[in-house]
This record gives structure tokens, sequence and C-alpha cells, in this order.
């Protein structure tokens, strides 16, 4: 992770790519989404969505996963220079978040992300707060995730600076 | 075939699910699959973090509370999903061995002017840990049908 003095808004980074496919879209559903339009291929053709898909908190959970392995790829990175990796704190929420098309087996999303604003904590000098809008796309080019985060990111230290 | 509809929901109305005791297996499963950072994954790596212990992932929190109302109300209602999500506040951190419960209140009602066999309910939706200290609470507004559409479809008319 980037120190919080290190990032700056406007910032964009693609994170990675999922392709979706029928048995772990109905996985997931059968574990935390039972609804019949995400688990059973006749029942779904009768929703609004007209063919199964995935569960729009699958599609945004892996937007987490490769959020996640691309920081871990960055902060290798970071440490074979010998420079100094950032802590990642909690989040305090998000809003905003949109499924505007379904995703639907066989689809492959890319996803990314992008600071649209940086906050020094009030009541935590070690930390700022960044808030990013990240989205996810189809191979189509169309939208199928968006939504804002916050967290909480480790500020640079004196000697670190 | 569930039998509440849209018409059947009215503000103030609460519902709410069944406890669920969530183990530390579970909060490293789920990170490991979807949000492998060290906080969720290990103790000893946790303690370097801003909390100092193991937590379960904020998406965790979504999944089980969209999971804890899918066997309470959404199962017995002609839900059809939802187009997104106004707020999430994550306000408690969810630690191993808590046992958990979610909460779903109507705040308001609003048909969809274009289709009219279905209508938004908008919800606050609250997933509280044994003392009712709210982990997690969450503003949204998902679809359900209307009892026209299943009049319709009895009719033998196209259900959409």
């Amino acid at each position: 992770m980037r120190f919080f003095e290190d990032m700056a808004v406007g910032d964009v980074a693609e994170i990675g790519q999922h392709t979706f496919t029928t048995e772990e879209i109905k996985a997931f559903a059968a574990r935390f989404d039972p609804q019949p339009f995400h688990l059973d291929e006749a029942a779904a053709a009768h929703s609004l969505f007209g063919r199964l898909c995935a569960s729009g908190w699958h599609t945004a959970c892996l937007w987490m996963r490769l959020a996640t392995d691309h920081r871990r790829r960055e902060d290798e990175a970071r440490r074979s220079r010998g420079e100094p990796v950032a802590t990642l704190g909690v989040s305090p929420g998000f809003r905003d978040l949109l499924w505007p098309n379904p995703v639907y087996p066989g689809d492959t999303v890319t996803y990314a992300t992008e600071v649209v604003e940086l906050r020094p904590s009030a009541s935590r000098p070690d930390w700022g707060i960044m808030t990013a809008r990240n989205t996810g796309t189809n191979q189509r080019g169309e939208p199928v995730l968006s939504f804002i985060s916050s967290v909480f990111v480790e500020r640079r230290k004196a000697q670190q600076s | 075939m569930p039998h509440r509809h849209w018409e059947d929901f009215s503000p103030g109305r609460v519902f709410e699910s069944e406890p669920r005791l969530i183990t530390r297996d579970a909060i490293v499963e789920f990170a490991a699959a979807f949000d492998p950072q060290p906080m969720h994954l290990d103790e000893e790596a946790a303690r370097a973090g801003m909390l100092g212990t193991l937590v379960a992932s904020g998406w965790h929190s979504c999944c089980l509370l969209m999971r804890l109302l899918s066997d309470s109300f959404l199962s017995q209602s002609r839900f059809m999903g939802g187009p997104g999500i106004e707020e999430v506040r994550w306000l408690k951190p969810l630690y191993p061995g808590e046992s958990i419960r979610a909460r779903a209140t109507v705040l308001e009602m609003r048909p969809s002017r274009s289709r009219p066999q279905i209508g938004f309910v908008k919800f606050l939706f609250e997933l509280v840990d044994s003392t009712d200290a709210r982990v997690m609470t969450m503003i949204v507004s998902p679809m359900f049908a209307r009892r026209a559409m299943d009049d319709a479809s009895r009719e033998g008319m196209p259900s959409l």
C-alpha cells in the first residue's frame, strides 16, 4: 500500500479481471444469496434478468478480492526496491453502489479503482481517509458495478518522509 | 410460490432473522476467497493491523446479512433483486464467536414508473450482535412483484 501522502486525486488503477462461471455463480448464491434467479436457469428465465445471473454481492466481492491482490503485488514490488509499505486500515463503509447490468455466466469483468478524495483523519493523526470510485465493466464495455468506498490509509511518519 | 407481494409491505414493518453463530473458521474461509487481508486471515498478523485482532471482512457481513434475510422474509416474498445499495456503514468489528441477527425495517414504498408490475421497498437493514449493538447498517431499495404480475401470469399472459 502507498502511504496517504503518496496518493493523489485522479490516480486510476486497473486491478484485474474475473470470468464468472455457472458453477461459481450457483455456489456463491447457494451460500449467501439463494434467490431462484441466481440458482436455477428455468426460474431465472421468468425473472427480471431473463436468465441466470450472478449475485450482485458476488460481483462486488470479486472487486474486493482483486483489489487486495493488486495491493499485495504493489507491496511486494515496493519491498523489493527497499521502500516502506503502508498499512491499510479498516473501512467505515461505502455508498452509491449500483449494479447497472447483470453479470451472466461466461462474462469477464474488468475492475478498476480511482481516488476521488483524500482527507486527514480528524481523530486519528496517524491515518488519512481515502475515498475511491470503484467500477466493474463487462467484455462488451457495459458497466456492471460502481460504488464509492472509504478506507483508512497509514500516513508517513517523520522518519519515512 | 412466495405469497408476500409489494402491496403487503408497509412503512414501519419490522422483520427479524434467526440468530447465527459466526465462527473463526467461517471468517477465515470467506476472507481467503474474497478479502485476503491479514486482519481477516490470521490472529498473529492481525496484531499489526489497525484493530489489533482478527475480525470478519465487512463484505462477509454484507453476505451474511443477505443470507439471514433470505432465510427469513425474502424467501416468503416475491423478491425480484435490487438495482444497488444506497449506503453501507460498518459500525463495529465482527469478532469470531459472535452471534448475529439481521433486522429489516420498511422505510418507504414506491411503485415503479416504468414497470407497473413491480414496486420498490426502501429498507433499513441492520446486522446486530448478541448485545443488540449494531455491527452494520444498510439502506437499500429492492424490487418486489406486485399482485398484478402474478394475476397476469395466472391468466396465461407473459409474466413480464
